[in-house]
């Protein structure tokens, strides 16, 4: 844990690290991100841990912990080198069988293999899972070669050296030109171009000399969980992109906001950081550069608005996250009235990137106007759950049916929602957009921070631009009227929708409360709240006039407009769903059809959960 | 009242009594108390030199602090937008009935706070229920009422 | 100096001013809630938009927190401008019928119904009480608490504060309750009683001004 003083010694360093580890020995890659610890990996890392300890393995057989490897629906998994065997679903009782088949032997345990839904082809080789496959796992293909808490492992997939050649080969505006040569645009959901942010911010007069780097990693959507899993598996590759931007901009402090809700992430970077300064990468004369730079890490308080960059300064103020109208940019004005630069997790994890394989690499990678690849969280109704990595201008079939594995039990996809709740819904008429920021939003909809939330034939339309415009009318700041009244009676017009008391004129009176609500909000969560809403009557209007003139919800979702009927020819008088039932509505007698009273019915689904003939249907 | 004051000033002392670091010290606070006293509030306004109502005003928007004293156990209920496209809102229906709560409310006997999150990260298993910090997925209203009432079980066997 | 252009007319504005003091200055009338020379900006209200328009794009902002800046077009009474303050009055009487200063601005619109759930929130959360006690009485005693429509104006702890004066400028700056509406019988939320009574004027010239003398009345708000 000697400082490093200079890029010589960072390369020595690495060179021994890379001598003393042989790629040929066995190595059990697991991934204890927050996906797979819900799903009990740590349990299986421990059971693994003492397999090896009990089999007296310990010299011969390396067990990495990383952060996130992507493929959540099959968690836990793990990666078995040298012959990369990929492993799912593993139990702590499969530990000794993969330590005494598949490491010492290199046999292959069948059951854990992937199974091809379709073809039922099952596939050991990391790489060739169709999952991966189709993926350009540029950045985060990283998680899964690195113990987040060890930075030796990050110096052994090159970590620093764009640090050390920006520091030592570039002047900070050869940096920022590099940066927009490679077209790398925010991540965050703005798409802005980064290297017009950091010129500008360099650019801008601060009385004092400083400038602020700053790190949003305040990933409020629900649905997108991208840059926690950076944060948690490789905080190194943001830090690296940090001491860069730093350099180019001209400031020595920076912060990393982190929302409250990722201790993980929050206790990762703290690790990464105190290691980066033991190595003199962080503080004074990085790398005996002459730079100094270090980094602070910022909690929120479980605010969605703190992702919005003047609030988020001001929440670094303590202060509450009340935006301020951005007339005066906060790369002129910013955190502490200095300029300041705020760039996405994903933004600055894509910086280490670009300089250490070159701009013109990179912007082979993606469209004209998109360089480069996104992460995206595929979520919802999917057959493959999980966080996917692939070039700007794949299209959303590839997506959802090559990457994804389609839609479960045989649904018919209806919509994807991008952009979390600034974006819109794109209908399956459009499945064969390509994915990049203008495409996106030419469509209603923007690429936002990555969350795709795929929906099928179940999913009522109306039930999710209320649910949107309940989670902002619970999140709006309140300072100004239009978005904190005008969403909030949004909400009072959707619900009455919902709950069948739906007018003729409510769409009408939608869209008119979308345009104020857009037109005059003073930020950008009351200038995209209406997306949801706005998307879903201009792709899923029949959707709305079914619940308002009908009075039904066509795809079976709201309660007010639903009814549940026990299919008497599938019914076997069981009785367990009068038992279940909490407001015993259900009777019946034995071994004959039950029957649902309707006027008891709360809609609450429990029978039709516990049924095993599936003869609980709603209409 | 003697502790408090001496707690709070150990905590705004780690943060050199930086204003900015406001929304830090009622973290750590909120963390040793399991919400944010009345006595706790003052001492910070005091300490930091800052008018008392400006804390107050931090302390009611943040999500993250509760001004109520909080139950034993922690039953969150994730609301992400996968997880509401998977039934999230029966299965909170459901939680609501069992524990005879409302969403950020605690029950009489101090036992249950409820509350809900935007999104828990893991996706891939959602509907998702986290019951003192054990997730939960795959919830489904007549799971979560099963799970529940084992809880509920578990808890009286050890007599607490 | 900024030279740019207000209603059609050309004008030069220190660097710094706002569209809201330049306009004012000239005569042109905008109206404002949460705006008070004495007091910082606020630009919680939104009443005080105008359009500006750059290439073929026109947004519309706040004109009290709006710095000028160079060859800036503003329109301040735009069928735009007029469409969006007449929702945004719209929806102020939802959240705050009993304001005689938003029933006279509904009046002045046109404003004939309120298609809005009225939830009588008692406050329309301008700030000017906040801002007045800090500022102006440098005591910050009352400030906002909570977030969203459980945002309100409070106390710590709902007691008098230490820090208070007795100014009583709280009160007498509120547009609601030093001025509430004595109609009593709000018809979904509408008055439209005071501002009717007011005789009808026009103005022999027209310089598209924002001063209204009530429905029957300018010509510019049918």
């Amino acid at each position: 844990m000697k400082k490093l003083r200079t890029p010589v010694e960072l390369r020595q360093l690495r060179a021994t690290i890379l001598s003393q580890r042989d790629p040929e020995k066995a190595c059990i890659s697991i991934c204890c991100g927050t996906g797979c610890r819900a799903y009990g990996a740590e349990d299986v890392a421990k059971a693994l841990k003492n397999q090896i300890r009990r089999q007296g393995l310990s010299k011969q057989v390396q067990l990495k912990v990383t952060g996130c490897h992507g493929f959540c629906e099959h968690g836990p998994l793990l990666v078995v080198y040298p012959g990369r065997i990929f492993y799912q679903r593993v139990t702590p009782n499969d530990a000794a069988e993969i330590i005494s088949e598949t490491v010492l032997n290199g046999n292959i345990v069948d059951r854990l293999l992937y199974v091809d839904p379709t073809s039922g082809e099952k596939t050991h080789f990391e790489g060739d899972v169709p999952f991966y496959k189709r993926q350009r796992r540029l950045i985060f293909g990283s998680n899964g070669l690195i113990d987040p808490t060890d930075i030796k492992d990050y110096f052994a997939i090159d970590g620093y050296s764009a640090v050390s050649k920006v520091l030592f080969e570039m002047q900070p505006e050869e940096a920022i030109a590099e940066i927009r040569k490679s077209g790398l645009r925010g991540r965050g959901g703005g798409g802005f171009p980064a290297a017009t942010k950091w010129e500008s911010c360099r650019k801008a007069p601060s009385f004092d000399g400083t400038r602020y780097v700053i790190c949003n990693a305040d990933e409020g959507d629900p649905g997108a969980y991208m840059d926690r899993s950076l944060l948690e598996g490789n905080p190194h590759s943001v830090i690296e992109g940090m001491i860069i931007g730093a350099y180019a901009i001209g400031s020595h402090n920076g912060y990393v906001y982190v929302r409250h809700e990722y201790p993980l992430a929050v206790t990762n970077l703290s690790i990464a950081l105190e290691q980066a300064r033991e190595y003199g990468l962080l503080g004074q004369d990085i790398l005996g550069s002459g730079f100094d730079f270090d980094i602070k890490i910022s909690r929120g308080g479980g605010a969605f608005i703190c992702g919005e960059s003047t609030a988020l300064m001001a929440s670094l103020e303590g202060k509450i996250g009340e935006p301020r109208p951005k007339h005066i940019h906060t790369v002129v004005s910013g955190l502490n009235g200095r300029p300041s630069n705020l760039n996405n997790v994903e933004t600055w994890a894509n910086v280490p990137l670009i300089i250490n394989r070159g701009a013109d690499w990179y912007s082979e990678i993606g469209t004209e106007g998109s360089k480069g690849t996104k992460i995206f969280s595929l979520v919802g109704k999917i057959n493959n759950t999980g966080l996917i990595e692939v070039p700007m201008g794949i299209t959303l079939r590839e997506i959802i049916y090559d990457i994804g594995g389609g839609i479960p039990n045989d649904r018919r996809f209806k919509a994807v929602q991008t952009g979390g709740p600034s974006g819109g819904c794109i209908p399956e008429s459009l499945i064969d957009l390509p994915v990049d920021f203008d495409k996106l939003t030419e469509a209603g909809s923007m690429m936002g921070s990555g969350g795709m939330i795929v929906m099928d034939e179940d999913t009522c339309m109306v039930d999710i631009a209320r649910y949107f415009v309940k989670f902002l009318t619970e999140e709006s700041c309140g300072k100004c009227v239009p978005c904190r009244e005008g969403l909030d009676r949004m909400l009072d017009i959707l619900t009455d929708i919902t709950e069948g008391r739906g007018k003729e004129e409510d769409i009408e009176l939608l869209e008119e409360l979308g345009w104020i609500i857009k037109e005059t909000s003073l930020c950008a969560l009351g200038g995209t709240a209406p997306n949801p809403v706005l998307s879903t009557i201009r792709y899923f209007r029949d959707e709305y006039e079914a619940h308002i003139r009908g009075k039904r919800c066509p795809a079976g979702v709201c309660k007010a407009l639903i009814t549940f009927i026990i299919n008497e020819e599938k019914c076997t008088g069981c009785g367990v769903c009068a038992r279940e039932c909490p407001q015993g509505a259900i009777s019946g007698k034995k071994k004959e059809p039950y029957n649902i009273n309707q006027e008891k019915c709360i809609k609450c689904g429990v029978c039709r959960d516990n049924c095993k003939f599936e003869a609980i249907t709603v209409s | 009242m003697e502790t408090v004051l001496r707690k709070v000033a150990a905590i705004v002392s780690e943060y050199g009594g930086d204003r900015d670091s406001l929304i830090s010290i009622l973290q750590d606070i909120q963390s040793a108390y399991h919400y944010l006293p009345e006595d706790a509030l003052r001492a910070v306004a005091s300490q930091l030199d800052l008018p008392l109502i400006q804390v107050c005003g931090v302390a009611t928007f943040f999500k993250a602090f509760s001004l109520e004293p909080r139950g034993e156990h922690i039953v969150s209920v994730c609301l992400g937008t996968a997880c509401h496209v998977r039934g999230a809102p029966a299965v909170l229906d459901e939680v609501e009935r069992q524990l005879g709560i409302k969403a950020s409310e605690t029950t009489e006997d101090m036992q249950y706070s409820l509350e809900t999150v935007n999104c828990l990260g893991a996706c891939a298993l959602g509907p998702i229920v986290v019951v003192d910090g054990k997730y939960r997925g795959q919830m489904s209203p007549g799971k979560v009422k099963k799970a529940l009432r084992k809880q509920r079980k578990d808890l009286e066997g050890h007599g607490v | 100096m900024v030279e740019l252009t207000i209603d059609g007319i050309k004008t030069n504005a220190p660097e710094g001013t706002t569209v809201l003091e330049v306009a004012t200055e000239m005569g042109i009338v905008i109206p404002t809630l949460c705006y008070h020379p004495g007091l910082s900006p606020y630009g919680a209200c939104r009443v005080c938009i105008v359009e500006v328009v750059k290439d073929n794009r026109s947004s519309l902002e706040a004109s009290c927190t709006l710095p000028v800046e160079p060859r800036q077009v503003i329109l301040t009474n735009s069928e735009k401008v007029r469409k969006a303050r007449k929702l945004i009055i719209e929806l102020l009487l939802s959240s705050c019928p009993n304001s005689k200063t938003l029933q006279d601005m509904a009046a002045n619109m046109g404003i004939n119904r309120v298609r809005f759930k009225v939830k009588d929130r008692g406050c329309i959360l301008c700030g000017l009480c906040v801002r007045y006690c800090k500022e102006q009485m440098k005591s910050g005693g009352i400030g906002f608490v909570g977030r969203g429509t459980s945002r309100r104006v409070a106390t710590a702890f709902d007691v008098t504060p230490e820090e208070c004066r007795n100014c009583g400028g709280c009160e007498w700056i509120c547009p609601v309750c030093e001025r509430a509406c004595t109609a009593g019988n709000l018809i979904d939320g509408l008055c439209g009683g005071c501002q009717n009574l007011i005789p009808v004027e026009t103005c022999p010239v027209c310089t598209g001004c924002s001063e209204s003398v009530g429905p029957q009345g300018h010509r510019v708000y049918q």
